[in-house]
């Protein structure tokens, strides 16, 4: 499907960065504006009206994860961040204040467009759809059903209840504080052996080779994410 | 005609120098000299320091003395008196300044009257001009009066000048070193009206002899005295001008002085002459004792005027020396020539006629070895002893050896009676010989003479007829008494003389044992301790003293750290800051000194070329005992073996520590080089590409721009990875490495690791052993996950694409294991521990890329959650990689929440 058209915000005080953005989006038929710093960003996000930003977490005058909340205040545009690799810190702080997924500086074009797609996706199609299906592994929420090669799969409540929200934010990465949060309940949000525990169960049973996953991708350090391919 | 340019003698430029940074701290002296009392001479420094405290500089009167002048006491009223200090002696109250009050005001001048002054018992300093020293080196300026009467080289001019021995002196190094002097000066005639009106201040009891001392002559020669030597000191300081501005000047030659110390009083008067005859011909100068055998006869009273004179020669300027030999001509002589010295000065000593047929003149032979050397030949005041005291000064055996030799006569008497009859009297007489032998060995000198006399008179008594009478009947007897007398006398002498030899020869070794004894404990003794060890036991036992070395704690502070070996010799606070005392100015004190003289124990300085290292305290256990001058040469002999070994042990750690750093640099420049061309290589590559392609990137085609794009993307990674180890190690290094450790899945660590390097893997078979059953194992997710990315990196380096790479987990009860192998090259045995060394690849640069850090990283990471790392070589070939890790965890956070697996 076609993303073109949609606008897409970059924040960056690094201006090579923002020139390459630049170029790589608008290859791609998106529009783009930019901003420098935290305050013409969150000037921008009003006057500018954009789909998705795309928001460096080092910014001169704000912290990144404290415009992610500012934005959160009134916005739901998509947030991706962009940050150095060893930072899980702040990128886990950041995705807990509501960003919706990020990239690790340097990153390859194609991560950052499928990011892009993903995002859009998800405001295109909010997560109503009874059924998803990716490759080999279909889910039906009216049945509770889950398949992998038609072949029904026994999971136990709690595995479903992960695997249901890994789908309805299919593509995105989730904080194990997230998903903790969201199977578990809030009080269990440090309890991340739980989640282990079961995503290992999971992987094992709707993986191939759950050394090599497929479906359920761990983010190091951050959580985890459900693979969708780019299409 | 051009002049060579005259270049300064560096030598004498560098002394200048040193001169001038010493000065910067030190407080500037201004001596104003009169050349008697009564010339003005405190007035004259009131007046001056009145000037300099309306220029408003802080000034306080140290001590003054007004005598009760009223001119004198007007001017004193208007400045600033510190108290001064009570010294109770002998139930009179003296006062004396109180140099620590004034350390403590530190103004920035201070007024002190009278230099020359001996201080009260139990003051700091004996002298005051060493208090002054102590002010001058605390950055004060002091102003200061002084007679020329008590200049130390003058004492005995000025003694034949006005008949009147000054006793107070001061050494002419003050006055050389003071900045400034001011001449107070005043016609005789009018110094005289002023002595008739009273304005002189006159001591009672000298009365008279101020009478003889006042009269015009006396005042005239002392005035030219005085100004004379204020000229002579302009004159230096005219040279030291042009000396280091390179103006050239009638350089004199280079003349060397030696002068010849006995123990003579006249020494003392040589000694003075020749700091004269030195300062006039700008030359150096060492007085020099020789030790002969006569030496050991010494009285205390004579071996303490040797000293005396020694130390009086050092005070003055020059250098000492001992030597010790037979012929004092001899000694003197061969040294001077050794050492180049043109001058010899010597004393003519008043022997009596007879002596000096009987022994030689020192002088005489002096002048006939001295080859061409000059000999000045220094006459003495005085007459020459009579034989009596000659005799007396020779003869001092105790009376029992007198009385001894006097029962050996009577004995052997005894025993010839038994045998007279038998035996001729002609070979009795060789008993009697014997008897004076057996004397001179055992009694000394002295009393072999004695035995000597009353064998012959007994032996014409007893045994010459006619028998019981004196006389003798056979005149051939005669004969035979002189021969006996002469041979006795000789023997006396000869043996006497050996027996001294002997002595002086064994105290010689005896000293030479105990510093070859130090010298043997100091080399083999290792390390800081061992050296004070050896030194406190040496010098213990040597001098049956008790010791105490200490060492500098903290500089800033001043203060020492003592090592001690006798338990009883604690020091004490005062001890202390006499020790602080002695280490800060480079000096003895302490007990037997000048300084500080009331302390418990005798302080040397430990001192060496590069400055003081320490200080050498000795405390004897008989509080009565003195250190005997000669005692007191082979401490200080002991104290600088001392101070050379603990600077040896001080440079070698130095040493040490300087080898080390120069290693660690040249390790640094070596990795240094390696990772900057580590970093830059793939950047060659991704900046040719870029390049090219914007070079002739349309004239390319699609398969080659596909291939180079490639290659760039590839080194781009490397090089991200690079920067990532990098910083890695930078943090495991810092410290700064976090590990928060969780609960982790090892097959989700482990696949993570393998979706990372997956690109690399592309064409690689990896086989995986993972077991269902494995718990979850406390990591960090991170940073294990680096560790695996790594090995499997090095597994692909290391091994060919067609050779299998296993990927193995296992867990015992107390640990995780997790195994990668490989088929590949395998590593060197006496490698497989340092191959976790940062930077192991630098020393086998092969080619292949990486820095060497990836390993290192692995055991940091992999030790900072208390695990190992080990490498091993398969059978097979190939290498095998084993990370282990603790199942428990050393916090008590998660520890006992989860040992199982699969609940919900």
């Amino acid at each position: 499907m076609s993303d073109s058209g949609a606008m897409i915000l970059v924040v960056d005080d690094e201006r090579p960065i923002r020139r390459y953005l630049r170029a790589a989006l608008v290859s791609q038929g998106y529009q783009v504006s930019e901003a420098v710093n935290g305050k013409e960003a969150l000037n921008a996000a009003v006057s500018a009206q954009p789909d998705i930003i795309i928001l460096d977490l080092g910014l001169p005058d704000l912290d990144g994860v404290e415009v992610t909340r500012q934005l959160r205040e009134w916005s739901k545009t998509p947030i991706i961040i962009l940050s150095v690799r060893e930072n899980e810190g702040d990128k886990i702080a950041a995705l807990d204040a509501g960003a919706d997924d990020y990239l690790t500086k340097p990153f390859a074009t194609g991560e950052l467009l499928a990011r892009l797609r993903v995002a859009l996706r998800h405001i295109a199609e909010p997560a109503s759809e009874s059924v998803f299906q990716v490759d080999s592994l279909r889910i039906d929420f009216a049945r509770r059903q889950v398949t992998l090669q038609s072949e029904e799969l026994s999971l136990t409540p709690i595995e479903y209840k992960l695997l249901a929200i890994l789908v309805q934010n299919a593509g995105k990465v989730l904080t194990h504080r997230q998903l903790l949060r969201q199977v578990w309940g809030i009080s269990y949000e440090t309890e991340t052996h739980l989640l282990r525990v079961n995503i290992s169960n999971l992987r094992r049973k709707i993986e191939s080779d759950p050394t090599r996953p497929h479906y359920i991708l761990t983010e190091p350090g951050v959580g985890y994410r459900l693979h969708i391919f780019p299409g | 005609m051009t002049l060579d340019p005259i270049r300064p003698n560096p030598d004498e430029l560098l002394s200048h120098i040193q001169k001038e940074e010493q000065e910067k701290n030190r407080g500037r002296l201004k001596i104003f000299l009169g050349y008697a009392a009564g010339v003005g001479k405190t007035f004259a420094m009131l007046e001056a320091a009145h000037q300099r405290k309306e220029q408003g500089v802080d000034l306080v009167v140290g001590y003054i003395e007004t005598h009760g002048r009223v001119e004198t006491e007007r001017l004193l009223s208007e400045l600033e008196i510190l108290p001064r200090k009570t010294i109770e002696y002998r139930g009179v109250n003296l006062t004396e300044i109180d140099v620590d009050a004034l350390q403590t005001r530190r103004p920035q001048l201070a007024l002190v009257d009278e230099l020359a002054h001996t201080n009260a018992p139990g003051s700091r300093h004996l002298k005051r001009y060493q208090d002054v020293e102590d002010l001058l080196a605390a950055g004060i300026d002091i102003y200061t009066t002084l007679n020329i009467q008590h200049l130390e080289s003058l004492n005995d001019v000025i003694a034949q000048i006005t008949g009147v021995k000054v006793r107070e002196t001061i050494p002419d190094s003050v006055i050389d070193e003071a900045s400034e002097i001011e001449l107070v000066d005043l016609p005789p005639e009018e110094l005289l009206v002023r002595l008739k009106e009273g304005k002189v201040y006159i001591p009672d009891q000298a009365a008279r002899a101020i009478e003889k001392f006042f009269r015009a002559g006396n005042l005239t020669a002392l005035r030219e005295l005085t100004l004379r030597r204020a000229a002579e000191r302009v004159d230096d300081q005219m040279l030291a001008y042009m000396q280091t501005r390179a103006i050239p000047g009638p350089w004199p030659a280079a003349e060397r002085l030696l002068v010849c110390v006995s123990p003579s009083p006249l020494s003392e008067r040589l000694v003075r002459k020749a700091r004269r005859l030195a300062d006039e011909l700008k030359a150096e100068w060492t007085a020099v004792y020789v030790e002969a055998s006569a030496h050991a006869h010494l009285s205390p009273d004579q071996r303490d005027r040797v000293a005396r004179t020694l130390l009086l020669a050092e005070e003055l300027g020059g250098k000492t020396i001992s030597l010790s030999g037979e012929s004092i001509a001899r000694a003197v002589t061969d040294y001077a020539r050794r050492h180049n010295f043109t001058k010899i000065i010597v004393g003519k000593t008043f022997q009596p006629r007879w002596m000096e047929w009987l022994r030689g003149s020192v002088v005489d032979q002096l002048v006939r070895y001295s080859g061409n050397i000059d000999v000045y030949i220094v006459s003495s005041e005085g007459k020459p002893p009579t034989l009596g005291e000659t005799l007396a000064r020779q003869v001092n055996t105790p009376l029992q050896r007198y009385l001894w030799a006097i029962l050996l006569v009577a004995l052997m008497t005894s025993l010839n009676t038994l045998f007279h009859t038998r035996i001729s009297p002609t070979n009795l007489v060789m008993t009697y010989l014997l008897t004076v032998v057996i004397a001179a060995v055992f009694l000394g000198r002295g009393p072999a003479v004695l035995a000597s006399i009353l064998s012959v008179l007994v032996f014409d008594f007893f045994f010459v007829p006619p028998y019981l009478t004196f006389a003798v009947s056979d005149t051939e007897y005669f004969l035979t008494f002189l021969g006996l007398f002469g041979v006795g006398l000789i023997i006396s002498q000869l043996t006497a003389r050996l027996r001294d030899q002997v002595e002086m020869t064994k105290r010689r070794a005896d000293d030479t044992t105990a510093l070859y004894g130090l010298s043997r404990d100091l080399a083999a003794a290792a390390g800081m301790d061992g050296i004070l060890g050896a030194i406190t036991q040496n010098v213990s036992q040597t001098f049956d003293r008790e010791v105490v070395i200490f060492q500098p704690d903290d500089v800033a502070q001043g203060r020492l750290k003592p090592y001690s070996y006798n338990p009883n010799f604690n020091p004490d606070e005062n001890e202390n800051a006499v020790a602080v005392w002695t280490f800060q100015r480079g000096q003895s004190a302490g007990r037997g000194t000048d300084t500080l003289s009331a302390a418990e124990a005798r302080y040397l300085p430990l001192k060496t070329a590069r400055g003081v290292v320490g200080v050498l305290g000795v405390k004897p256990k008989d509080v009565s005992k003195h250190l005997s001058p000669e005692q007191a040469r082979l401490l200080e002999a002991f104290a600088s073996q001392a101070a050379l070994a603990i600077e040896r042990v001080q440079l070698a750690d130095q040493a040490r520590q300087a080898q080390l750093l120069q290693a660690t640099e040249k390790l640094q420049t070596a990795l240094l080089n390696s990772i900057s061309h580590d970093l830059r290589t793939p950047l060659v590559s991704v900046t040719g590409v870029l390049s090219s392609l914007q070079e002739s990137g349309d004239s390319m085609d699609e398969e080659t721009r596909k291939n180079l794009l490639e290659t760039a993307g590839e080194e781009a990674d490397r090089l991200n990875r690079l920067v990532g180890n990098l910083l890695n190690m930078t943090r495991i290094e810092a410290g700064a490495m976090r590990v928060s450790r969780e609960l982790c899945d090892v097959q989700d660590v482990i696949g993570t690791a393998l979706e990372q390097v997956s690109n690399r893997l592309v064409e690689r078979q990896v086989k995986i052993e993972i077991p269902e059953d494995l718990p979850l194992v406390p990591m960090d997710f991170v940073l294990i996950e680096q560790v695996l990315v790594n090995l499997l990196d090095n597994a692909v380096k290391y091994s060919t694409s067609q050779q299998l790479i296993e990927v193995k987990a296992r867990t015992s009860r107390e640990s995780l294991e997790i195994n990668i192998m490989d088929r590949g090259v395998g590593i060197p045995p006496e490698d497989l521990e340092k191959v976790f060394d940062k930077f192991y690849r630098v020393q086998r640069p092969e080619s292949v890329s990486g820095t060497g850090l990836g390993l290192a990283i692995c055991k940091g990471i992999v030790e900072a959650h208390r695990g190992s790392i080990r490498a091993e070589n398969r059978t097979g070939g190939g290498t095998t990689m084993t990370v282990t890790l603790p199942l428990i965890m050393a916090e008590a956070d998660e520890a006992n929440r989860i040992t199982e697996k699969g609940f919900a």
